[in-house]
């Protein structure tokens, strides 16, 4: 027998899919393995992308799960275009992603997701088998029998087969460990927790984990292990965090430093549910949850609750902001605080619920009937939610008006490492509320401050008795008035008051790349990663390019015209028709050239970086 | 506006025109909202309601008008919707006395959903319909309670929409407290907006308004004094169920079948009358369903005024502080740098 020692490579990036049934586990192995990859220090992106369907029928094409991640030890901006490792855990998966495995790179099949019936549900023609003819050729391909060894690894359980192959993914996991040189501790320590109260399913796991490790080990035909160096990011403490859960701790950061109770209000919708979610657990930071009977029952709920004086919060997607329209009305006119969280999907209608999309923009913007400006927020990529979602309640508060916050499936769903602050570090809120009088004179709802925002008056304060509604009212008094110059003064004041947030925010600043030169990449929301990697791209090849990324979508910063005007050419890349861009040129009367696409996937750097090259 | 306490801060004795706000009221002349706020001001000071400890929340319609006219806090929001804000508000502030005022149309129609949820959650409000059988602001179409085949400017040749029994509805949401009343008699009207307000939980008051603009006399048969005393019927906790000009008519329990008895001729006394208990669940639902109209049917039941039922459940937001206490309790005061670190973090140096 000829003793092999096993090669170690290094490698500067990975991008990885892990592709199954939706009821293989593949969100879980992917995103065991992403925060054991975090920890080893490298930086990364990730995108998961599943079924809208619960369990969709098992082996199908419709029912494929995937999660890919992109790791490296250099800046990693977006989860990546092409696979270097497919992980193809039946025929249907291996189908659906086998085109996006770049030239040359590694297929690890689970051999036993193959059978006739699986080719069947995979739609493969009678007799015709991937394995075996040349669909996998100029591919290294690994080919493990997972269904069979994760049954042997864990022979002496008593558990059902049913329950023993769902052990399957911690041994693929297993494998992967082995592959790029990790230790199984983290995803021990996740089991133990996880399973605490069922020894058996944890014994399993465990096993099946291990298993998966050995079988790099000890077959001869895997030599080759993998290497990644840490990733050279900024010194300090950091953690992995998807983007609704940076929001949950935006929301929280801002109660806590405004010193106000959070009210959430929120009726289920993908993909913003992981929100209510969260903040249910964190009862003991004194959140108030509330899932009301639909989503105008949620947003009334927290205008509700934001009139009693705490900091009120409706969170939803798409189809639940179209609902809410007349209720974001109501508390224009009434100038309470109020956040409205939108994550974004594919659009319209129900559209691709589980989908990525950035076509909610002009609906933030002017879905309401009347004139009925709000500030607008977006959030730029998972950490990001942190810093947008604290924004988008400081606004409210201190300006006295509901604010979009918008953020998208893509975001939400998607991991990265953050270097989260210390509380001490982060700015302090102030928060004021009206009180009595004390010369006795009375109480003006709809007198205003500097900034135009009223003063905010909370029901059980003396003195201070008073009634608001969506009538439209007399400046200072709050009475009802149809009076006819009244009406228009109170537009016209609604609508200065959130243009002057702008005086509030800070100036839009580049990215990356020139300050000036022929070509700014204009974006918001989760195209930040692609602009980002384009740009970078394109500065290495010596063209004088920007990238601008912005947070604030109303009002825009004021030094945004004079900053796009530093180059020849802005180009608007968008998940969507084109809905900045609409914006962009209708403000400032400027030739921005959109690019979109409109797919339920974000914008890959092929893409972008091929049409900024032709321009 | 109402001082409301000395230096000392001992509360003023209020006057009912001390809820009184100095807006004019804007229902159309002999509306029967009049009288309604009227009680309702009345009320308050009778109960030594404090105006800045107490909310009125309404939606769209004339009596969501109402909170405009009430010197206490107050908010005229979207139609059908007021439960929903009531209820946030009650959560952020649950010491606040909450007054919900709704109509058939928004309370039944656009905000038929968020009636039954209010109800079932149990909020510790009052809810005041104000029903009158037709929609009024948008002038004169059929509302969720008019009667069928009735002709209104939407349905020329007569409704076809089945009616809505406001109180069996609410019984059907498992409401802990439902009662009804008219405006024409202010009485009765003031003793039952004293005992929502003394019920812990949802209060549901179904309030008879007369519009005397696009329904004049919806409920006339209930309320004139001809022949009220032979349709109507006051409910009163341990009291046997009898009515009449002169109490000689009763009602029995056949069973489960109610029947009208004539207490001179039918040979029954009142010892065999079915006595009123508003904590019977059963007989409450029965009760609701006395619903025909005498005017169409000379056989209909008479209609119920009074509390048809009430019971103690616990409220939704006396629930939800406990939670957030007890989490408190048992994992402490939640600290914001753990939070911010979560699970399992890593330092670059």
């Amino acid at each position: 027998m000829v003793f092999m020692v096993k090669q170690m490579q290094e490698k500067q990036a990975v991008i990885i899919k892990f592709a199954g049934d939706s009821g293989d586990g593949m969100q879980l192995t992917g995103g065991l393995f992403t925060d054991d990859t975090a920890i080893s220090g490298s930086d990364l992106a990730t995108f998961p992308d599943f079924p809208a369907e619960i369990r969709a029928p098992i082996g199908t094409l419709a029912g494929v799960s995937g999660f890919q991640l992109h790791f490296g030890s250099q800046r990693i901006f977006t989860p990546g275009d092409r696979f270097d490792v497919l992980v193809a855990m039946n025929a249907a998966a291996l189908k659906v992603n086998i085109k996006m495995v770049r030239k040359g790179g590694t297929v690890i099949i689970n051999e036993d997701g193959f059978d006739s019936k699986n080719l069947r549900l995979a739609k493969y023609d009678d007799g015709h088998n991937p394995l075996e003819d040349n669909t996998l050729e100029g591919f290294e391909v690994i080919r493990i029998p997972v269904t069979k060894m994760t049954r042997e690894s864990i022979s002496e359980s008593t558990l059902g087969t049913k329950e023993k192959d769902r052990c399957k993914n911690m041994y693929v996991l297993g494998f992967l460990l082995w592959r790029y040189n990790r230790s199984m501790d983290t995803t021990m320590k996740f089991l133990n927790a996880k399973f605490k109260s069922k020894p058996e399913i944890l014994d399993a796991n465990h096993k099946a984990l291990v298993a998966g490790y050995n079988l790099g080990d000890t077959m001869e035909e895997f030599n080759d292990r993998y290497t990644v160096q840490p990733a050279q990011l900024a010194p300090g403490k950091y953690r992995s965090i998807m983007g609704n859960d940076a929001i949950v701790l935006g929301l929280i950061t801002a109660s806590k430093k405004l010193g106000l109770s959070l009210f959430y209000g929120s009726y289920p919708i993908t993909p913003a549910s992981s929100i209510l979610h969260s903040l249910s657990k964190y009862k003991n930071y004194g959140v108030r949850t509330f899932q009301a009977e639909d989503e105008i029952a949620a947003i009334a709920s927290a205008i509700g609750a934001s009139y009693g004086g705490n900091l009120g919060i409706t969170g939803t997607s798409g189809p639940g902001l179209a609902l809410k329209g007349e209720a974001m009305g109501l508390a224009v006119m009434l100038e309470l605080p109020l956040v409205i969280i939108d994550v974004q999907r594919g659009g319209p209608s129900t559209g691709l619920p589980t989908k990525t999309e950035q076509s909610d923009l002009l609906q933030a913007l002017y879905g309401r009937n009347g004139e009925c400006p709000l500030p607008v927020v977006s959030c730029s990529k998972p950490s990001d939610c942190f810093e947008a979602a604290m924004e988008a309640c400081r606004i409210a508060v201190q300006h006295m008006t509901p604010v979009v916050l918008l953020s998208d499936g893509y975001i939400a769903n998607g991991a990265e490492p953050w270097r989260y602050p210390k509380s001490s570090d982060l700015p302090e809120m102030k928060v004021s509320f009206a009180k009595q009088k004390e010369d006795g004179s009375q109480f003006m709802p709809y007198q205003r401050d500097e900034k135009l925002a009223r003063e905010w008056a909370i029901p059980g304060t003396p003195g201070l008795v008073h009634r608001v509604g969506g009538i439209e009212k007399e400046d200072v008094t709050g009475n009802i008035s149809y009076d006819p110059a009244n009406h228009e003064h109170m537009v016209k004041t609604r609508e200065r008051k959130v243009e002057m947030i702008a005086d509030y925010i800070p100036e839009q600043k580049i990215e990356s790349g020139h300050e000036s030169g022929s070509l700014l990449l204009l974006g918001w929301g989760s195209t930040f990663g692609v602009c980002e990697s384009v740009t970078h791209s394109l500065v290495e090849l010596g063209y004088s390019v920007g990238h601008a990324h912005l947070r604030y979508l109303r009002p825009f910063p004021r030094n945004l015209e004079d900053l796009m005007k530093r180059y020849d050419k802005v180009v608007i890349p968008e998940i969507n028709n084109g809905q900045l861009v609409k914006v962009i040129r209708d403000k400032y009367l400027l030739p921005a050239v959109a690019f979109n696409k409109i797919q339920g996937t974000p914008i890959a750097h092929e893409e972008l970086f091929d049409f900024a090259l032709e321009l | 506006m109402a001082i409301e306490s000395n230096p000392n801060g001992v509360p003023y004795t209020l006057k009912a025109k001390d809820f009184a706000t100095d807006q004019d009221v804007r229902w159309c002349p002999g509306c029967g909202d009049y009288s309604i706020l009227k009680q309702v001001q009345t009320v308050m000071a009778d109960l030594g309601k404090q105006p800045h400890e107490t909310v009125f929340v309404s939606g769209i319609g004339c009596s969501s008008r109402f909170p405009y006219y009430m010197e206490t806090y107050g908010m005229h929001s979207i139609h059908g919707r007021a439960p929903a804000f009531a209820s946030g508000l009650k959560i952020a502030n649950p010491n606040l006395s909450v007054w919900v005022i709704t109509g058939d149309g928004d309370g039944l129609s656009i905000g038929g959903n968020h009636f039954i949820h209010l109800l079932r959650r149990n909020f510790d409000l009052n809810l005041l319909l104000f029903n009158n059988q037709i929609y009024g602001l948008t002038k004169g179409q059929y509302s969720p309670t008019s009667e069928e085949s009735k002709r209104t400017p939407s349905t020329p040749y007569g409704s076809i929409d089945h009616p809505v029994n406001p109180i069996a509805l609410a019984l059907g949401a498992d409401a802990t407290f439902v009662a009804r009343s008219m405006d024409r008699d202010p009485k009765h009207l003031k003793d039952m907006l004293a005992r929502a307000d003394a019920h812990r939980g949802t209060s549901f008051l179904e309030i008879y308004q007369n519009c005397n603009i696009f329904n004049d006399g919806a409920f006339e048969v209930f309320t004139e004094k001809d022949s009220k005393p032979d349709t109507t019927l006051l409910l009163e906790q341990g009291q046997p169920l009898v009515f009449g000009k002169e109490s000689e008519k009763g009602v029995r329990l056949d069973g489960f079948t109610p029947q009208v008895v004539d207490l001179s001729t039918d040979g029954f006394t009142k010892d065999d009358l079915w006595v009123h208990d508003d904590t019977d669940h059963v007989k409450a639902n029965i009760l609701a369903r006395f619903f025909d109209n005498p005017s169409v049917n000379p056989n209909a039941m008479p209609r119920p005024f009074g509390v048809f039922y009430q019971t103690k459940r616990p409220c939704y937001e006396e629930q939800l502080h406990q939670q957030v206490n007890a989490t408190i309790g048992s994992l402490g005061e939640g600290d914001l740098d753990r939070l911010l670190a979560g699970g399992s973090t890593w330092e670059i140096k």
